[in-house]
Order: C-alpha cells, then structure tokens, then sequence
C-alpha cells in the first residue's frame, strides 16, 4: 500500500537550511534519513521543495487566470518535501514518518495514495 | 433438553439448527470477523458476508445437519461471499486467503482457527481512531452489538450511531491500519488504548456516586467479557490483569448499590453482606498476579483502590492512609480530573478539609463544568465548612446526574444539610 508523507515545516527549522551554524546538523539528520529509507527500498518517489517564498499561485477566478506571489495560505508550518513509500500498513508508514528530521522540527502527515477509481481500466 | 447432534445429517427440527446458529454467533462472531478483515482491512464487508453465511447456515443446516466444525463452515461461506463481492477486482492472494482456504468445515479442531481478535481490538483502538468511537466500533466487531444497542448506551439514536460506525470502519480501510500486533516499543502506549476503550464501556464508575450508569443500560458484562479476553489473549500484561480485578471489584458491589425500593445506596452505606464474594476473591487473585509482574500502572492502583473499599467491613474501619497514598500514586501515573476528585474526596473522609478544597480549586474550571463528581465533592468539602456555596455546587450536581435514583439520593441530602424547619 502507498502513501504520502508529507513532510512539514516551521519556520525557524527550514532557516537552519542556510544558517552555518546549524545547516550541518540539519542536512546530515536529512541525509542519514534519506539514506536509511532509500536503502529500505520502499520509496516510490520523494522530493524535498524550495522554501515558500519561491512558490507562485495560481487559480481561475471567473474564468480569468489570476497568479499570485508566494503560496497559498499562509501558514505556521509549510510543505518542505515529501516521499511517496510502499509499505504493509499504516503504522509502518507512521514508524518511517517519526523517523525524519520533519516529525521533530514540524510535522509529517500521512496520507493513503488514491487507487484509480474501479472503472478508469 | 435436546441438543443437535453434530454431523448428524436427519431430523434435525429447525430450532435445534436456530439454536446452534445463535450459539455459533454468539461464540465466534468476533473471532470470524477478525479474521475475514485481516484480509484487507474491510470490516463492512466481513460483516456483510458474515451475516449472509449465518443466513445461508439456516437454509442449508436443517437439511445437511450442523457441520463438525460450524466456525470453518461458517468461515468458508463469508469468504465465498467476499470472493464473489470482490470477483471484478484483482485481489493479491495474502497469508490470510491461505489459512482461509486451507480451513476445512469437516475438520472438528476448532484449535485451526487462528484466533486475530487482539489484533483486530489493536485496530479498533488505533491513535487513527476518534477516540470516542473506539469503543463502539470494539463492541460492535467482536461482540456483534449492533448500533442501536451501542447507541442507547452511549445515548446516541441509532441511526447517528450508525452513520458514525459506517465511517469509522471506512477509516480503518482507507488509511491502512494493518492486523498486526504493535512493535515491542509502542505495546505499552497502544494497550493503555485498548485497555481505555473497554473501561469506557464499563461506563462511567466512581465512588463518590458508586454506579451512577446514567439509566442507560449498562455494558458492564460486555466490558468484562472483553477484559478476559484480552487477559487470556495477552496472559503477561499487568495492566490488563488490572483493569479486570478494578471491574470486577465495582461489579461485585452491584447488588448492594440500591435497595428494594431501587433507591440508591452510596458505598460507605452499603450492606457488604449483598457483595459478591466471587468476584471479589477472582479480583484478589487477579490483582495480586498482576502485581508480582512487577509493573505497576493506573489500572493497577485503581483495583488496589477498590481492593481497600472492600475491606472496609472486615477490617470495620476505611484504611484511610492506604487510600491516600494510592491516590497519590496515580497521581503520578495518571493525572486525571477523576483521579484529583477522588484524592480530594479520600482527603475530606481523612478530615483534611482544606487540603481537599486546595486540590478541587486547582482544578480548570472548564474542565470541570461538566463533570458530576467534582460537584459532588466540591459540595461535600464545603457542607463541611458551613459554606453557604454548598448548596449551589449540589444544584450543579443534580442537573449533571443523569441516574434519577442518584439524584433522588442527592436530592434528599440537599434536605438534610438544610438548617431550620423543612
């Protein structure tokens, strides 16, 4: 069974990204992670994203596109990455979530991945 | 009295079939269930493919005679169902589908039929779940309660009751809780779940107002059918032990909680003649292995508890100081308003007036609002002092029983506190 962990973010954390003093800590917690999950084989896809002030939104609002700086709500914690995994169940998805950097320094939510309606074959 | 014999396959009359299928549902409805979900986390559907093969048993028993092995009979003919049901998906063969297949209705050892009740309680319990449908959703796949019976007792109609059920096994489905017992390292935190789910049927019990059940009708023996079973499934736990020595103890004074008239009668008055002696011996034993397993914890201290209430009249006097420190203890286990009340009651019985009446102020007082055995108490402390807010925190209490012959009690209390002519 697949899910999502999608991997949340405060603030504060994501600044270590680009503060010399804590940006070692924090990519090699980040890179002993990947690296045990990728090695467990399970990972069908992942990505870690750009912080939010590089995201640019759009929607239609009466028929007319209308683009926006930066992301769609503003919030205390934002989307840093995520990993899509193959796994048995829940709880061993959760197990992998409690394992990132991202569970102690935000959050991670996880999500069932939809299967394709019964019909779409 | 005539018993259908099993394998006989002439004259058997229906009632005999009817009897043995109602005595099958009520044995193994749980341990059926269990065992279809684990397939694929699809309780609903279980459920539906369950009920049609108790169906089906009713047609086919009268003419076949009753299988050697009803479950697996029982068991081959939901799981043709949920083929059937499933027949347009591609479904991945599972350890389950093997056990399933390799189940034999002729096979007479009901020891073939592996037992995956616990983990099916695990699942129902999961963190995944709203907490307060845990409970329904235990009572209803392993007892086979339906959500009419569930919702009286949680004074809910039945049709919300339903809906909510409806939802909560789409959760399990959907998310991917797995039948699998939790990891060593979770156990304890997931069993405290469990354990939590099966008090709450017990209902809400505390000896301030011993039994207030609220009038709705009491899952007082389901609980303790559920606490056994989870005792006998994980024989080691010391807080399962704890949990069925604590509900045996309460359900043990029972008869003695109201009088020929139906009035209430609150602990300390009690005849202890009326208490079942049974049950308080088994819940002795219980509580006295669990605690040589050497791990003490909130279900534990609350049996010990009650242990000291019920030897109140044989020793002829309450073993005040016992009572207190084992407050205090699950105090530190398990700081609850239930368990602050409670020590606050047992510091007012001790004559520590003030002490009991520091332990209710501490209290947030919207945690309290709701909660019928602070009032209680929060009147007792003050009765005790002559203040005149005393009858206002009976008021409160009054309007928060649910249980009318509590509240006569509380009623009639309010008249005896009164000063000057009635």
């Amino acid at each position: 069974m697949q899910f999502m962990l999608i991997m949340n973010e405060t603030a504060a954390e994501r600044d270590k990204r680009n503060d010399p003093a804590v940006a070692g800590d924090y990519w090699g917690a980040w890179t002993a992670f990947v690296g045990e999950i990728q090695q467990a084989g399970i990972v069908v896809n992942g990505d870690g994203l750009q912080p939010p002030h590089t995201a640019t939104t759009v929607r239609i609002i009466d028929g007319k596109r209308v683009v926006q700086d930066g992301p769609f709500a503003d919030t205390k914690e934002q989307l840093g990455g995520y990993f899509t995994i193959d796994v048995p169940d829940l709880d061993t998805a959760l197990a992998w979530a409690a394992k990132s950097p991202a569970a102690s320094g935000g959050s991670v939510e996880v999500r069932p991945i939809m299967l394709p309606p019964p019909n779409a074959a | 009295m005539t018993t259908a014999r099993a394998g006989s396959a002439t004259s058997l009359g229906k009632d005999d079939v009817a009897e043995t299928v109602v005595e099958r549902a009520r044995a193994s409805y749980g341990r059926l269930i269990a065992l279809l979900s684990a397939r694929d986390g699809d309780i609903a559907a279980s459920e539906d493919a369950l009920s049609e093969a108790f169906a089906a048993a009713l047609r086919a028993w009268p003419r076949t005679g009753i299988p050697a092995n009803p479950d697996a009979w029982l068991l081959t003919t939901a799981r043709n169902q949920l083929r059937n049901a499933y027949r347009h998906e591609t479904v991945k063969l599972k350890a389950i589908d093997e056990i399933l297949i390799r189940m034999d209705a002729s096979d007479a050892k009901p020891a073939t039929i592996p037992d995956m009740r616990l983990a099916l309680m695990f699942v129902c319990a999961h963190p995944a779940i709203q907490e307060d449908m845990r409970t329904p959703l235990m009572l209803q796949t392993i007892l086979g309660l339906d959500a009419g019976q569930i919702g009286s007792a949680f004074l809910v109609s039945p049709t919300t009751m339903g809906q909510r059920l409806v939802r909560a096994k789409a959760k399990i489905k959907l998310a991917g809780i797995g039948f699998a017992l939790p990891d060593r390292d979770v156990m304890a935190e997931r069993l405290d779940d469990v354990l939590s789910a099966i008090y709450a049927a017990f209902g809400t019990v505390w000896d301030g107002v011993d039994g207030d059940g609220g009038g709705q009708p009491s899952l007082a023996g389901e609980a303790i059918f559920l606490a056994r079973l989870i005792v006998s499934l994980l024989p080691g736990e010391p807080e399962a032990l704890g949990l069925l020595a604590l509900m045996l103890y309460i359900e043990a004074r029972r008869p003695a909680r109201a009088g020929p008239d139906g009035a209430f009668i609150p602990l300390r008055e009690q005849d202890a003649r009326l208490w079942r002696r049974d049950l308080i011996l088994e819940a002795e034993a219980i509580l006295t292995h669990a605690g040589a397993l050497g791990r003490v914890g909130r279900f534990q201290l609350e049996a010990a508890i009650q242990s000291v209430h019920v030897q109140t009249p044989v020793t002829g006097s309450v073993n005040w100081a016992a009572l207190r420190s084992l407050h205090e203890l699950l105090l530190q286990h398990r700081p609850s308003i239930g368990a602050f009340v409670s020590y606050a009651a047992v510091l007012l019985g001790m004559g520590l007036v003030e002490a009991a009446r520091e332990v209710l102020d501490s209290l947030e007082p919207s945690d309290v609002a709701h909660y019928q055995p602070y009032w209680v108490t929060r009147h007792a402390v003050l009765a005790a002092t002559q203040d005149g807010e005393a009858e206002a925190a009976l008021k409160r209490a009054v309007g928060l029983t649910r249980n009318t012959s509590v509240c006569a009690y509380l009623l009639a209390q309010a008249r005896r506190d009164r000063p000057g002519p009635p």
